[in-house]
């Protein structure tokens, strides 16, 4: 059964600050769709009111048809997962540790995790191979490696949605790819993906639409292939962009200046 | 960080027994082990020891209570700090960092000044830790900010320094010559003066707040998260951060109206403790209960024992406790495991 998660005319921003107003935005399972723009476009507020961690100013934010204040914290993270920019923790906790954070909103406020805890937080460490990293400390391993577990902790929450901030910042070439594939999997296992990103090319490879913020507003969105051309690009970042197409391969690329 | 904490737990079971060991048997009136241990028998069994009556005297009525009250209060301080330290994603935060030290020492130098009953100064010290913290809370929860942590310790460093003004008025308006030793001692930290009745003020905040801790700990591991991921994650952040704060206060407030103002345990066995048993909470509030209480019991037997006169505990403590921050300092690009 598809669920949605839908932003109707929704102003963001924060208390002091109107970010963006009049979005409409949605993803729906099994899908990818990849928010792009400039810095200080509002992508990162607009994540975050969709999550939920921030109110929104105007509208209102559907989960599965429910307005998203609603949902006490433990259920809203039983269907959506977010996925931080991977940063260095303060204490070593363990890669399997911070996995089974993600088991939090499946027990009760005294409960420790279970066999079943584990389990889930095992087959999580499997699918994106990280395994073999379990007892590491958390701060001991690169970059690469702490977003796959992050990506490992927002899938054993077991959430119908993951939403993933810049999830390919700071990456090698090698990491960007594999994080892409990993999110179109989530997509092919059912999941509903939103992430950001800063670079086009992302989106082309791991997205199924494309919605393009410019100052708060929304300049466009649709199919990935409809949406993301030169034309469009170049209003988004206001900048000279070059496509080039790779005709026996099929698949085409975006450069800057 | 093995997957085992079981040695480490070891270590910190041994810290704690050794220091109660050390703390009844060495002293003005040196006790041998064996008489240590055939006294503990014969309360056990009923059976009085073929022993002076002065050994009795001095393990349950003169080391006894001082016993169980520095182990109670290395364990509270210890197990506030290392909240403290998960709830403030700092390690480098000590239990006073929400104003409640100062807040008791506010409390207890008024308390001295209006030459009160000892029951009063430590009720008056309790009550103005706690006091100081729900101030510190209260103000720090009116500022709207993106990062309601980094607001609140500002806020506490602001008010502990208010009160430590206070403090220093109170003091300089005290009779120097009555009043003004006593302050000062009070504000050197000393178990010297507990007594029996002492422990039960004691016991119950600082098992009460640290028995909230321990149910929480797996929820203290995603409070250690920025706020945002913790509540992404499931967690209701704001509540759990008031029920945290209130139990660590309230462990704090009950040891420093025992003891006075005993810095650095709390900093530096929450350390200790994670060298043991590693970061997860679930671990390390436990062991550093009992690292906290081995390590003050030493080092309030170090205070009865080295010089002719008791040596205050907070002197102690910096003591020991400056090189092992200098040396935390030093390597603070090392990662906290």
């Amino acid at each position: 059964m598809v669920m949605k998660l839908e932003g109707h005319a929704l102003s963001i921003g924060y208390t002091d600050r109107l970010v963006g107003h009049d979005l409409d935005v949605g993803v729906e399972t099994g899908e990818v769709l990849a928010l792009l723009g400039p810095n200080g476009s509002g992508k990162t507020t607009l994540l975050k009111t969709l999550l939920g961690l921030l109110a929104p100013k105007g509208g209102d934010v559907q989960l599965d048809g429910q307005t998203l204040k609603y949902y006490s914290s433990r259920d809203r993270a039983r269907l959506m997962a977010y996925v931080p920019q991977s940063h260095q923790a303060t204490f070593a906790f363990t890669v399997e540790t911070v996995v089974l954070m993600g088991r939090i909103a499946h027990g009760n406020l005294f409960s420790r995790p279970t066999a079943a805890d584990r389990a889930v937080a095992g087959q999580s460490l499997e699918r994106f191979g990280i395994a073999h990293l379990r007892d590491r400390p958390y701060t001991m391993i690169s970059g690469g490696e702490r977003q796959l577990t992050l990506l490992a902790r927002a899938l054993a929450q077991e959430p119908q949605f993951v939403v993933l901030d810049e999830p390919t910042a700071s990456l090698d070439f090698g990491n960007q790819g594999k994080v892409m594939r990993e999110i179109r999997s989530l997509a092919a296992s059912g999941h509903g993906v939103l992430f950001t990103t800063h670079d086009p090319n992302h989106a082309m490879r791991a997205a199924d639409r494309a919605y393009l913020l410019r100052d708060g507003a929304k300049i466009a969105e649709g199919a990935v292939g409809a949406v993301l051309n030169r034309e469009q690009l170049m209003a988004l970042y206001d900048a000279p962009v070059e496509k080039i197409t790779d005709a026996t391969a099929g698949v085409s690329a975006f450069l800057p200046g | 960080m093995s997957r085992s904490a079981a040695p480490g737990f070891a270590v910190a079971l041994a810290a704690l027994i050794i220091g109660v060991l050390i703390a009844f048997t060495v002293g003005r009136y040196p006790i041998a082990l064996s008489d240590l241990f055939s006294v503990f028998l014969g309360k056990l069994s009923g059976r009085p020891p073929d022993l002076p009556p002065i050994v009795e005297n001095v393990i349950w009525q003169v080391r006894g209570p001082r016993v169980v009250a520095a182990a109670l209060v290395g364990a509270a301080l210890a197990v506030a700090g290392t909240a403290f330290q998960g709830l403030f994603r700092n390690p480098l935060v000590s239990p006073d960092i929400l104003g409640a030290s100062s807040g008791a020492a506010l409390g207890a130098v008024l308390g001295i000044f209006f030459s009160l009953g000892v029951f009063a100064i430590q009720s008056l010290a309790f009550a103005g830790g706690l006091l100081a913290v729900a101030a510190v809370y209260l103000i720090g929860s009116a500022v709207r900010s993106r990062d309601p942590v980094l607001v609140l310790v500002l806020t506490g460093v602001v008010i502990g320094a208010l009160l430590g003004a206070g403090v220093g008025l109170v003091k300089y308006l005290a009779d120097p010559y009555n009043q003004l030793p006593a302050m000062t001692f009070w504000l050197l930290g000393s178990l010297a003066a507990t007594t029996l009745s002492d422990l039960l003020p004691l016991f119950g905040p600082v098992a009460a707040g640290t028995l909230v801790l321990i149910a929480l700990r797996w929820r203290m591991n995603v409070m250690s998260l920025p706020d945002e991921e913790a509540r992404a994650l499931g967690v209701p952040t704001g509540p759990l951060r008031v029920v945290i704060v209130a139990a660590a206060t309230l462990v704090t407030s009950a040891s420093v109206a025992t003891a006075g103002i005993i810095g650095w345990v709390g900093l530096v066995v929450p350390h200790m403790a994670r060298s043991l048993v590693g970061p997860d909470f679930a671990r390390l509030i436990p062991a550093a209960a009992l690292l906290g209480g081995g390590f003050l019991l030493v080092i309030d037997t170090v205070a009865r024992n080295s010089a002719a006169i008791e040596i205050p505990l907070g002197i102690l403590t910096a003591v020991v406790g400056t090189p092992f921050f200098i040396w935390l300092l030093t390597s603070v690009s090392r990662t906290w495991s």
